[in-house]
């Protein structure tokens, strides 16, 4: 009779889930999903020993385990911490948590340029939409932002070291991706920056890899740089016949042309399967590729502006949080505008919705007229 | 006069080479320990002798040994930690440097204790004369059969390395001093696993101050009973103090436990007063990381209790009114120094020393310098001193390893104690180019709540 696995019982945020032992509390809440998620700068499941150091993931644990009930007297990185059998977790729930969170998003923000109007990784920055869901909307900083010599890292890839919050992230990538790692992590403290020692390029055949595991914009496509916004591109999912990956892409058109090609992401931001630059950077024709079909895009994300078929609608775990209230809007959109109808479901128009698809119908039952005809 | 454990022989002349240390009673512990006595054995007497770490968290060393784990066929190691960079701190210093056979003598007994073979010391790159005297002394000790294989016929074989640092002070946090010792850039492990578990490449590793291992010693040679009966309460033993600032006799001093702040301060045998016939105005009683004290508050608890030199007394009161023993190094800021200043100068040390790893320490630590350095050339602003606090407290506890606290420690209670001192100097920016705020009433004696 084989064994059966004992599960461990985790309460996060009031919903209690259960999960094999070993897994990290960052992990349980993301199988919960939704809001009680805590956010992540440095953690990628798939890249071993990251994590632990943005401390964006820090959480309160206000009771160890059903054996040990005492709170942990830190907020711990959730990313790093394994749960235990009864533990109960405050995230979201918990305002030491938000006010360290708030801290550690304001940390982040004041050497950064904030350069996101010129910078490649706006629309997909996981810094903008860390800053937008726990960042405060002014900054107390005062001072000079840090600046660096310039790196020339090869044909490939792009280093603003300014956008850098060394998440080490490319770090761990090179190690564990590729033969050699020929960059890292140079100096120390606010002004320790991504490196080669000696100038030179990055140019291993995974060392693409590291442009989709930064959560910034300080490592980017060279051969896509300033090419186009990446909220105008149509993300197409393809795959071809690759002798070195496993060829699984995501192609980003506008019209016709392919502008770059990306590994592809889940819901998290992380890469599915890694890719190699000949795929990454040389084969940019459709005509080297087998299209699977459009990309669903996570709805928070300002790249599925335009698109509402195939909408995935985010989890909601607010009223479960709140112990089966419902949240309540301060404001509903819908009492005040003229324009939305909460009528009209958005899933149900085909491409861009228009003001016509609002339009209420005129009095004498003539329908509106179809701008897109 | 307080009893000398460790520094009792330290001016024997010669004491540097083997054979008067040996004349003089030197390595008797380890014949004992090896003799006489089980690993346990020695495990348990270090425990009853109630010996605390002291490298400044003050965690008891018998209890940290018995976290080790033992699995079989795994090498466990113990390494010593003269990594001694934080500001104020010495004492390890001249520990190594006159009586070296004493760290060795401790090292052999502990890695006897713990079951380490291979035993390291990483000292830090500054001490790099220091590093031939150990050196020296190691070789001493294996020509004479104290390391090597097979010690005194016990079986138990040591043999110990010196390895040193490159100058980080982050290299002292025990897991950063492993990375460092592996090779690799020296940044703090996220703890678990702790290197009791996981230390030096994966193997169960204790991490241990110089003075913690030094105080073996005289815990084996005496008991671990007769070592508890020194000292108050559970701050039991001599613990060696680097005494610094403007006080008359600057110097490493061990004192028995048992004596108050005030008497450490002013007693000719110790420190010998105020330099230059000034007046107290501030001191931070453990190294630069803890939180500095107004003179009020140094000589006499928030309960009107004389403070003591001991863990528990200079702790009395939390962080609001007390402070730490730390690592024993002992700063005394006299009447014309300015705690604004100092302030500064710590933070430009923190932001320097940061690893860069985690955020709130990387960018936290040098916003406040920044805002320091305003404050301090008459550019502050009274929000300012609001901003500095509520930075500090966005880092502390909220980082890797505890340099985010250590940083963010000297700040908060600087504002806490002298929050006056800070307004002047953005009330009067012109004057205080030029002049200090003095001691103003930082010596004033607290009211006392009278409880029933």
């Amino acid at each position: 009779m084989a064994e059966e696995k004992k599960l461990f019982k985790v309460t996060i945020d009031n919903i209690t889930i259960e999960v094999e032992p070993g897994t990290s509390i960052l992990n349980a809440a993301r199988m919960i999903g939704g809001d009680v998620a805590p956010p992540a700068m440095c953690y990628y499941s798939k890249l071993k020993g990251s994590g632990g150091k943005c401390r964006t993931c820090l959480v309160e644990v206000a009771a160890g385990s059903t054996a040990d009930p005492r709170p942990m007297p830190k907020l711990v990185a959730s990313c790093r911490t394994n749960v235990m059998d009864g533990m109960v977790v405050k995230n979201i729930t918990s305002e030491r948590v938000i006010d360290a969170r708030n801290g550690v998003v304001e940390f982040l923000l004041i050497n950064h340029p904030l350069d996101c109007p010129i910078c490649d990784q706006a629309g997909e920055c996981h810094l903008q939409d860390l800053s937008y869901e726990h960042g405060k909307e002014g900054t107390r900083y005062e001072f000079g932002r840090r600046t660096f010599h310039k790196h020339d890292l090869g044909p490939y890839i792009q280093l603003h070291m300014t956008r850098c919050i060394l998440c080490y992230r490319c770090v761990f990538t090179a190690d564990q991706l590729t033969n050699k790692r020929v960059h890292g992590v140079l100096d120390r403290g606010d002004h320790s920056e991504i490196a080669t020692y000696i100038e030179k390029s990055l140019d291993n055949d995974f060392i693409g890899n590291v442009i989709d595991v930064c959560p910034v914009g300080a490592l980017t496509d060279k051969t896509f740089r300033f090419k186009n916004r990446v909220w105008f591109l149509k993300p197409v999912d393809a795959h071809r016949d690759c002798p070195k990956c496993k060829g699984h892409v995501t192609l980003w058109y506008r019209g016709d042309e392919v502008f770059r090609v990306t590994a592809r992401k889940d819901q998290w931001g992380e890469v599915e399967d890694w890719i190699c630059n000949e795929c990454r950077f040389e084969k940019k024709k459709t005509s080297d590729w087998v299209i699977d079909g459009p990309t669903n895009v996570n709805r928070h994300s300002v790249i599925s502006q335009g698109q509402y078929l195939g909408l995935k609608m985010p989890t909601e775990v607010m009223p479960e949080v709140m112990g089966g209230r419902q949240p309540r809007l301060l404001m509903d959109i819908h009492s005040v505008s003229e324009v939305n109808r909460k009528d009209i479901d958005l899933s149900k128009i085909e491409g861009p919705a228009h003001s016509t698809d609002f339009e209420k119908p005129r009095p004498n039952g003539q329908q509106a007229i179809d701008n897109n005809q | 006069m307080g009893r000398k454990l460790l520094l009792n022989k330290a001016h024997v002349e010669g004491i540097l080479t083997y054979e008067v240390y040996r004349r003089e009673g030197g390595y008797r512990s380890v014949e004992k320990a090896l003799k006489t006595m089980s690993p346990d054995q020695v495990t348990e007497e270090v425990k009853k002798s109630g010996l605390r770490g002291r490298g400044g968290a003050g965690f008891p060393a018998g209890m940290k040994w018995s976290f080790l784990a033992k699995p079989e066929g795994v090498p466990r190691y113990l390494v010593c930690n003269a990594d001694e960079s934080e500001p104020g701190t010495f004492k390890d210093r001249y520990l190594m440097e006159f009586i070296p056979h004493l760290l060795i003598e401790g090292l052999i007994v502990s890695s006897y204790a713990l079951g380490s073979n291979r035993t390291y010391i990483y000292i830090r790159g500054e001490y790099a004369w220091i590093v031939d005297i150990l050196e020296q002394a190691i070789a001493e000790a294996n020509q004479n059969g104290w390391l090597g294989k097979n010690i005194l016929g016990s079986g138990f074989d040591c043999q110990v390395y010196v390895q040193r640092g490159a100058g980080a002070y982050i290299c002292g946090e025990e897991t950063a001093l492993l990375e460092s010792l592996e090779g690799k850039r020296g940044n703090p492990r996220i703890k678990p696993p702790f290197p009791a578990v996981k230390g030096l490449w994966d193997c169960p590793t204790v991490v241990n101050n110089v003075e913690t291992l030094a105080a073996v010693v005289p815990i084996i040679n005496d008991g671990g009973e007769e070592y508890a009966k020194i000292g108050i309460g559970k701050s039991t033993g001599t613990k060696l103090i680097s005494a610094c600032g403007n006080i008359n006799k600057p110097g490493v001093y061990e004192i028995d436990m048992t004596i108050s702040v005030e008497e450490f301060l002013y007693s000719d045998e110790y420190c010998g007063g105020i330099a230059n016939g000034k007046r107290l105005k501030a001191c931070i009683p453990g190294g630069s990381s803890v939180p500095i004290l107004p003179a009020n508050l140094l000589l006499k608890t928030a309960k009107g209790e004389t403070r003591m030199m001991t863990y528990e007394s200079l702790a009395d009161g939390g962080f609001a009114t007390g402070s730490m023993m730390g690592s024993g190094g002992f700063i005394v800021l006299d009447e014309d120094q300015c705690v604004v200043r100092n302030t500064l100068t710590l933070a430009r040390f923190y932001r320097h020393e940061s690893c860069g790893q985690c955020s709130p320490c990387r960018e936290g630590t040098g916003w406040m310098e920044k805002i320091l350095k305003n404050i301090e050339y008459g550019k502050g602003k009274k929000s300012d001193i609001d901003l500095l606090w509520d930075i500090q407290r966005k880092i502390e506890g909220n980082t890797i390893c505890p340099l985010g606290d250590a940083a963010a420690w000297p700040v908060a209670a600087a504002i806490r104690h002298f929050r006056d001192e800070f307004e002047w100097h953005v009330d009067n920016p012109v004057e205080s180019q030029h002049r200090n705020f003095g001691l103003a009433h930082y010596a004033d004696p607290l009211p006392v709540p009278v409880t029933a």
